[in-house]
């Protein structure tokens, strides 16, 4: 499959006043065409700000300090602003987490979903409120004609959200950038979104990064995953080899801290308890030498103190981890 | 009116309770319409037992467990905590009361003073009851309390924004299992926070509650969550309670069909299993209108004709097993 984007030593730091904090840091990650990525990691490892820096949307403080950003062969880094504009929301649509927030309160979501195509497409406004309408009834609002005269406070947040998606889809991009889309859902209304995401994926051939912290939604998602810690990918596999064999101590730890349905154990019995990651995140401002997970791994060893491990490729099979207990300094696997 | 175990009398008894709030209009502000975010709840719960209340936004799960505790009060119905009614305590005789009910909320972030030290947060409730001979006493309780929740008691002079997610819900706990609570109202303890601290708190729960014997009104959304901690779970829809059942029951043999499709729509982290979902159609209708006959009607993808006209009632169908549901009319119907 051809290659959509190749992001490479990505790295977007924030100056604060108490020093320089390094929000991602190093990452390179590559989505191909009609493939879904999905990014996984807790609050505060950078996923969110890598998502804003693939258009370069960071906000100051923040400033991609160093990496190339590869769109479909082009370098987005070394693009004027003018053109990077003809990529954004036309070729890279963004879908955000808080649709209450994203909208805007006074104009109609029908006029808000077509203001991308009377700006990127030079559609007529007419022209444009009827394509919004027809985009309404493709993300399953129903009766699209008359809520797209509604304002976004008279609309559910999955309702919301559908036009989010309605909007980001207006310019038939190629690649929708999702950050945690359903997170601020319900569970039943979260399994409408990713329904139809997956299909509007497959009828519009969608590539997809999805950004998540829940598990469950990555793997009923992605083709493939990357996991992210403190501002770096520590792995990146196939959905069902990551699942199925995690690499790197923290994805192994994540995976035995989320409860399953069905694993709790018998009736009378204790209640189970979960195998949680002792410790916490560390502070972006105090980051210990070495791993970033290295003081909460439990296989931690004297030289994951002194050395960050690189993404390195592992042998068997095609995906990468972060680890020295895969890989030596050098990058040689072990 | 549901099972209470076995140990006869239940620690908490809540009958038929109600919670209406006024919609105002006009220049008046005359009451229009009211919106039903209680509807007819009844619930009990043993001594150190855990009752989960499931639902979804909107569902009344948070405003059931604020009646409980009379941070709101409720429109009618009974609250019966060891045999007395809470409603009907002055003030002051439910500030001792509190003692024995406390309250872990779901965003430590906004429960906790910030301009507090933690040693005074989790102190607090021993200085307002009078707890301890003294101040030095009350701090040496303090410091077992944080040690207790797998804190540093010498964390206890830094101020709530020094600390994680996780470890302000630490605190949190800390502060509510001062006082030595039988029951503690946990509103959606762990769902602000990271997975992996989840765990870590999760976990906490279920070892005070092994070594104290507390009972737990655990309201939460995630049903996998629930099922590590619940021993029995009772599922929310528009204001009242649709199915109850022991966890095993409900997670094995879900009958009402808002149940399974809550439990169908749980993301598996698991690529290799196959699912197979009934994706719910629409949005959950408003408690300020709610449909006439059963409330899931609407979005029920197994609805009879009689759904819409008749509310149909919770009935016991096996041993401890309730459900609001046509379609499981109980043992005793017999259609």
């Amino acid at each position: 499959m051809p290659r959509l984007l190749e992001v490479t030593d990505l790295s977007t730091h924030f100056a604060t006043a108490a020093g320089e904090v390094r929000a991602v840091d190093r990452v390179s990650l590559h989505v191909d065409e009609g493939e879904t990525l999905g990014l996984v990691g807790e609050s505060g490892c950078g996923k969110s700000v890598l998502a804003l820096s693939l258009l370069r949307l960071v906000p100051p403080p923040g400033r991609i300090v160093s990496g190339r950003i590869v769109w479909k062969g082009t370098d987005l880094m070394r693009l004027p602003e003018r053109d990077l504009r003809r990529v954004r929301g036309r070729e890279v649509a963004l879908v955000f987490q808080e649709p209450a927030t994203a909208l805007n309160p006074v104009f109609t979501v029908g006029y808000q979903i077509a203001e991308g195509l009377i700006v990127h497409k030079m559609m007529k406004k007419k022209e444009a409120l009827r394509e919004a309408a027809r985009l309404m009834e493709v993300v399953r609002i129903p009766d699209p004609a008359r809520r797209a005269v509604e304002y976004p406070h008279q609309m559910s947040g999955g309702m919301r959200q559908r036009v989010m998606i309605a909007m980001a889809l207006a310019c038939r991009p190629s690649l929708l950038v999702a950050d945690e889309p359903t997170t601020a859902l319900d569970v039943t209304i979260q399994a409408e979104i990713l329904d139809l995401l997956m299909s509007l994926k497959r009828e519009f051939r969608l590539s997809l990064i999805l950004i998540s912290h829940n598990l469950g939604v990555i793997a009923e998602t992605a083709d493939r995953v990357a996991v992210m810690y403190a501002g770096r990918i520590v792995e990146e596999a196939a959905t069902r080899q990551l699942f199925a064999s995690p690499k790197h101590p923290y994805t192994a730890g994540l995976l035995r801290s989320i409860p399953r349905l069905g694993e709790a154990g018998p009736e009378d019995g204790r209640k189970r308890r979960l195998a949680a990651i002792e410790g916490t995140v560390p502070d972006l401002l105090a980051m210990p030498k070495g791993c970033a997970f290295g003081p909460r791994c439990p296989d931690v060893m004297p030289e994951c103190g002194e050395r960050v491990p690189a993404l390195r490729p592992l042998t068997a099979g095609d995906r990468a981890v972060a680890c020295f207990k895969h890989h030596d300094a050098e990058g040689r696997p072990r | 009116m549901s099972a209470a175990g076995d140990a006869g009398r239940p620690l908490l008894e809540v009958a038929d309770l109600r919670k209406y709030f006024p919609i105002r209009r006009g220049i008046f502000s005359s009451v229009s319409s009211w919106v039903r975010a209680v509807d007819g709840v009844s619930l009990r719960i043993a001594a150190g037992e855990t009752l989960a209340l499931v639902g979804e936004s909107g569902s009344g799960k948070t405003t059931t467990g604020r009646c409980i505790l009379r941070l709101l009060e409720p429109t009618s119905g009974s609250v019966r905590f060891d045999g007395i009614d809470l409603l009907s305590l002055k003030p002051r005789a439910m500030r001792r009361m509190r003692r024995q009910i406390q309250v872990v909320f779901q965003d430590p972030y906004a429960s906790l003073n910030p301009r507090m030290r933690i040693r005074t947060i989790v102190r607090e409730p021993l200085d307002i009851h009078g707890i301890g001979a003294n101040r030095r006493e009350r701090d040496e309780m303090v410091a077992a309390l944080l040690r207790r929740v797998g804190l540093d008691p010498g964390m206890g002079d830094r101020y709530p924004h020094e600390f994680s997610g996780g470890q302000r819900q630490r605190v949190g706990v800390a502060r509510a299992l001062a006082l030595k609570p039988r029951l503690i109202i946990a509103d959606e303890p762990v769902s602000s926070l990271d997975v992996s601290v989840q765990a870590q708190v999760i976990n906490l729960l279920i070892d005070l509650q092994e070594e104290f014997k507390i009972a737990y009104l655990f309201i939460a959304h995630d049903l996998a969550v629930v099922e590590r901690i619940a021993d029995r779970v009772a599922v929310m829809y528009l204001g009242q309670i649709v199915e109850e059942a022991a966890r095993r029951e409900i997670f094995k043999n879900p009958l009402h069909p808002y149940t399974r499709a809550l439990l169908q729509a749980i993301p598996i982290p698991d690529p290799s299993r196959a699912r197979e979902r009934q994706v719910l159609r629409g949005d959950p209708p408003s408690p300020a209108q709610p449909p006439p006959g059963c409330r899931f009607h609407t979005r029920c993808p197994s609805a009879v004709a009689e759904c819409p006209r008749v509310e149909p009632p919770l009935l016991e169908v096996g041993p401890g097993h309730w459900v609001a549901c046509h379609l499981h009319p109980g043992p005793a119907a017999g259609r």
